[in-house]
């Protein structure tokens, strides 16, 4: 099998707690997950689970308080590490008073990518997202959809082996949904390692070959849709994450409270 | 070489072996190139629009007026001016290096940059090399502004002197840059890091050179402490020679002036050192 892309070892994020009482709190409790070149893996999860405080580890935003995290075999504590990799953030903001061609100029300086191939590169990207048209307009004047697609095209201005992408269609309709999930699977077909979280799971299941399901900082289950989908005898992904982090509709504890009552 | 960093480096080229001086020659680049979009949001912004064309009429319409037939009014009108872009390049420099760090971690554009290879410090020199460099061109148009209204009413350029004002100016905007972006890092608004900047900019300028006499007067321990003081604040009123200019008495000794540059260079770096530590240490979410 090929060496990982990208590979967490007993990886822990501990931080100081708001809560009265409590000293520190675990948000990532011995986490293990290695994702291989080519894949698309899904990180789930409910809110607070964890998944964007182990995405800021990997980006050397946070650091872990034990384990460690590697991209490409180099620790994420190295800013070296992130040579390779392109990132969107959950909520996408960028410099307001530059173009998106200006924005996208500015990246690809940091990863000194020669002129004529960046002007290239900013074309092409800027054909991929669709937002060739509007290269040179102030992004303040941007949609949100928009906004999403100058994230995408700055996190592939590197064309990166690995794509991180933090929730990529939170807040989009359903349009620009369809787009940036179309982006993904033309990039899965170039072969491009996607590792994504997402609260969108029919998504998840359409696109991603693998999936990791964390719950409170601790991962609850991991391996390929279909394979989780027979395992736990569901339907779909929706009811194997439902069944994996424990959560019954409110009908179900209504019924249950009212059985319990009648009782 | 560690074999999985020398196929990360120059992904473009793909070089087997990282060539020495990578590692300056990257943090030059990140650093320039964060300092581009400075420049770029100072010139879409319209402070320094306002504060020339401020600056610019307060000192046309002083000089278009003759007060008394006096021929040393010119004097005035230079004093007015040198004033005047003291007081905006101040603005200049303190409102847009406080504005920087704290803007970037509230509208989030800290994140995506920090993905890429760049480090902390590079983006905090890279955000001083902007605003230094953004200052040091606003002041270009000042001084060349002023250099246009005093020859033409005094028919003469004393072009030494008033390049040493501009390169004195400059480099001491530099150390109070270096200080916004320090108390950036330490006060989370940026609007209270423009008043606490510009309350001890100013403090500095109007009674740094007085603190030794003022320390004379006082009891232990407060004598020590105000001694202590006067040795350790950067001595701002030294890069001011509004008065050589003024009165045309002439350029200093070249090398003073020299000196005064590496003074400066050196409180910038130790306060821009300072903010570095701080960064490093600053949780991100």
């Amino acid at each position: 099998m090929a060496e990982p892309i990208l590979r967490i070892e007993n990886l822990r994020v501990e931080y100081r707690s708001k809560d009265l009482g409590q000293r520190t709190k675990v948000a990532v409790r011995d986490l293990n997950l290695s994702v291989y070149p080519g894949e698309v893996v899904g990180f789930l999860g409910p809110n607070g689970a964890g998944k964007t405080t182990t995405m800021n580890v990997l980006l050397g935003f946070l650091p872990p308080t034990a384990g460690d995290a590697f991209l490409f075999g180099v620790s994420v504590r190295r800013p070296i590490a992130r040579q390779r990799i392109g990132y969107l953030p959950e909520l996408t903001y960028y410099y307001k008073f530059l173009t998106a061609e200006e924005l996208l100029r500015f990246y690809g300086k940091i990863f000194r990518i020669p002129a004529r191939q960046l002007a290239q590169r900013i074309d092409w990207v800027l054909n991929l997202v669709e937002l060739e048209p509007v290269r040179r307009r102030l992004i303040k004047t941007y949609s949100k959809g928009m906004q999403q697609r100058v994230g995408l095209a700055q996190a592939l201005i590197n064309d990166p082996d690995l794509l991180i992408l933090d929730e990529p269609t939170s807040g989009l309709d359903p349009i620009g949904r369809m787009k940036v999930r179309h982006i993904i699977q033309q990039l899965k077909r170039q072969g491009k390692t996607v590792f994504f979280s997402s609260h969108e799971l029919g998504e998840v299941e359409t696109v991603c070959d693998r999936v990791a399901i964390l719950q409170a900082g601790e991962l609850k289950a991991e391996g390929r849709v279909t394979d989780l989908v027979q395992q736990h005898q569901c339907a779909n992904l929706e009811q194997v994450f439902l069944k994996i982090i424990g959560y019954h509709e409110p009908s179900d504890q209504l019924t249950g409270m009212a059985v319990a009552q009648a009782a | 070489m560690n074999p999985a960093i020398s196929s990360l480096v120059w992904p473009w080229r793909r070089r087997p072996e990282q060539p020495a001086g990578l590692h300056l020659l990257t943090a030059l680049n990140n650093i320039h190139a964060v300092g581009g979009v400075v420049i770029r949001e100072l010139y879409r912004r319209k402070d320094f629009y306002v504060l020339f064309v401020l600056t610019a009429l307060i000192t046309l319409v002083m000089g278009s007026v003759n007060f008394f037939n006096e021929d040393r009014i010119v004097r005035y009108l230079k004093e007015l001016c040198l004033f005047l872009i003291w007081v905006s390049g101040l603005v200049i420099a303190v409102t847009t290096a406080a504005r920087q760090i704290p803007a970037e971690r509230e509208h989030r554009t800290l994140f995506p940059l920090l993905a890429k290879p760049v480090t902390r410090a590079q983006v905090l020199l890279g955000k001083f090399w902007g605003c230094w460099l953004a200052t040091g061109l606003a002041l270009v148009v000042f001084y060349v502004f002023f250099g246009v209204v005093s020859g033409l009413r005094e028919r003469q350029l004393p072009l030494d002197s008033y390049w040493q004002a501009l390169t004195l100016h400059w480099f001491m905007l530099g150390v109070v840059c270096a200080l916004a972006l320090l108390g950036s890092l330490v006060f989370a608004a940026p609007s209270s890091t423009n008043t606490i900047t510009l309350v001890v900019v100013t403090g500095i300028l109007l009674l740094g050179r007085h603190l030794n006499k003022v320390a004379l007067s006082l009891p232990e321990p407060w004598q020590t402490v105000v001694y202590g003081l006067y040795f350790v604040i950067p001595h701002l009123e030294l890069f001011d020679v509004r008065d050589l200019v003024v009165h045309n008495w002439g350029a200093i000794p070249w090398g003073i002036w020299l000196a005064a540059l590496g003074y400066a260079t050196v409180y910038a770096a130790l306060l821009l050192g300072a903010a570095c530590w701080l960064f490093r240490r600053k949780t991100l979410n």
